[in-house]
């Protein structure tokens, strides 16, 4: 019985929070002027023009693109630095660490405007201005604190033992740290991985004053057709419907590692 | 058992506080530098010492815009980590019901921050959006752009439907990764659900119940783009947080104060964020003992 009382609530959470997502979807069939016209649960008359209109503008699908390259490129760097951070913090003491470990976070504390002219000035100097590895590279200023700090929860969950029954087997760091312990993590690594991209795809300010054209972001495609042509919903709840796609295809694809969770029998 | 002294561990680091200074000490310095002088045009600049700090520091409309920043997280962190835990314990262990709510739960965090302040816009307007049509319906009189507790509480939902997702997946995670050997072993000492939760879970969960109310902590306090978007800090001031401040006085005003206030700004989430992670640690360690 208490079971089921729980799904129940599961459920109606979960209906009530997809409220708004279907209010974007039902927006996003209608045209302009429907919307504004008349309160409608469902579209009566549903149009696909505001999806074609980005499947076939460059303007629009460029964003997309852009947006997907530097959030991948992103995630990949987060990860790859904050693994083995990660695994250093969970097992050693070493001189500064504690102090080191917070100061991380430090760097999510600023408002995010604060960044914005020195970042430009920087990225101009070096001449990556509108580069996708530019808006890559800005962005593990928040993520890569995140990532160590998720991981390095995830990696003190993990029993010591088995670093030093891995070690005293002869295995060498490195052989010990992919094979064994980062299997171990799954879990940790699927979330990290869900998160980098979640911050970096959603993230404007910084990743609209680096680009100009070539590499820029959907979300600023977004405000700038808005600011242009007056509010046009329809097409801007369409896109918003599009910029959910790509995320939710990740969290798809590590949703195993979230659910599989700790196998101790694997050593 | 404590942890293994090696300074070496080190070069485990390196990669990380290199790519995370370089991006972090230069804006740093720039707002230190501007943060002291009066700047009237290129090459010509006073120093002002602490002048422009003692000005905001003495200013009456930051003093309310931080007040009302401090209810805001504070409601937030109120409603949203218990709610998150809520929905991870809820959550399925296995079958297709894991990956269903996985997915669901994550939409509301993938939709950029100024296209969620914009479609709220149109959800609860009371002519043409689902949530201001119901309210409307039910015989309130609901309109977030005259009334400031509507405003408020528009706000607050906003933000609830938005971040307690991330909560319950952080929370979801770290119960995952609980081994089944404890549950087993609650199971045959007859332990109840709620000791099962007060002594296993919770306690197992104090990692990333740590980064999941810093994380809420910070970017509650840091708030602008949804609430800018949806009210534009009104009506009058009551919607506006300090970030959506520090904006209007930037603009308002010279970068001197604004650099002022970034810092302070800056100072007070550091502080808080300590305070949290000191009061999570040591809660976490009397469990231990």
């Amino acid at each position: 019985m208490r079971l089921q009382k729980r799904t129940v609530g599961l459920i109606l959470y979960l209906g009530v929070m997809l409220l708004p997502i279907y209010w974007m979807l039902n927006m996003s069939l209608r045209t302009n002027a429907d919307i504004l016209g008349a309160f409608a649960f469902y579209p009566a008359d549903p149009t696909f023009a505001n999806y074609v209109k980005i499947f076939t503008e460059e303007a629009w699908y460029s964003g997309y693109i852009n947006s997907t390259i530097y959030v991948s490129i992103n995630t990949l760097i987060s990860l790859s630095v904050a693994l083995p951070a990660a695994y250093a913090f969970s097992r050693y003491r070493f001189l500064g660490d504690k102090h080191m470990f917070f100061w991380l976070l430090t760097n999510r504390m600023a408002p995010p405007a604060v960044f914005l002219l020195p970042f430009f000035q920087l990225y101009s100097t070096v001449g990556l201005i509108d580069t996708h590895i530019a808006v890559a590279i800005s962005h593990c200023l928040f993520n890569v604190p995140l990532a160590v700090w998720i991981l390095e929860g995830f990696m003190s969950g993990v029993p010591r033992e088995i670093d030093e029954t891995a070690y005293i087997d002869g295995y060498s760091f490195p052989r010990f740290f992919v094979s064994v312990f980062v299997p171990l993590i799954r879990a940790g690594i699927g979330v990290t991985a869900f998160f980098c991209f979640m911050f970096s795809w959603v993230e404007l300010l910084l990743a609209r004053t680096l680009t100009t054209t070539v590499a820029k972001p959907i979300a600023a495609t977004m405000t700038r057709t808005v600011s242009a042509t007056g509010l046009d919903w329809g097409l801007l709840a369409a896109a918003g419907i599009l910029t959910i796609v790509p995320g939710a295809l990740v969290i798809w694809f590590v949703r195993n590692y979230m659910a599989k969770g700790f196998a101790l029998g694997r050593v | 058992m404590g942890k293994w002294e090696d300074n070496k561990a080190w070069f485990l680091v390196l990669p990380v506080f290199l790519l995370v200074a370089i991006s972090a000490i230069i804006p740093l310095m720039t707002v230190v530098n501007y943060s002291v002088q009066d700047i009237f045009g290129p090459g010509d600049r006073i120093f002002v010492g602490t002048e422009w700090f003692e000005d905001m520091l003495s200013n009456r409309r930051l003093h309310d815009a931080l007040w009302r920043q401090f209810l805001f997280s504070g409601l937030v962190l109120l409603i949203e980590i218990p709610l998150g835990v809520l929905i991870a314990l809820a959550m399925p262990k296995r079958g297709w019901g894991v990956s269903v709510s996985l997915v669901l739960l994550a939409l509301p965090l993938l939709i950029p921050w100024n296209v969620i302040g914009t479609i709220w816009i149109i959800f609860t307007r009371p002519d043409i959006g689902l949530l201001g049509v119901a309210i409307n319906g039910l015989g309130f009189e609901f309109d977030h752009t005259s009334a400031p507790l509507d405003a408020w509480i528009t706000v607050m939902l906003m933000e609830v439907w938005h971040w307690t997702p991330l909560v319950a997946l952080l929370a979801y995670a770290g119960l995952r990764a609980i081994p089944e050997a404890y549950f087993q072993a609650a199971r045959i000492d007859g332990a109840s659900p709620w000791a099962v939760f007060r002594y296993i879970q919770l306690p197992k969960m104090r990692g990333v119940l740590t980064i999941a109310v810093l994380l809420r902590f910070m970017d509650s306090f840091l708030i602008y783009a949804e609430p800018f978007v949806l009210t534009g800090g009104g009506p009058g001031n009551s919607t506006t947080f300090l970030s959506i401040y520090l904006v209007k006085l930037s603009t308002a005003m010279d970068v001197g104060p604004a650099a002022a206030f970034s810092i302070i700004y800056f100072l007070i989430i550091l502080l808080f964020s300590w305070l949290f992670y000191q009061a999570l640690q040591n809660v976490g360690t009397g469990d231990r003992q």
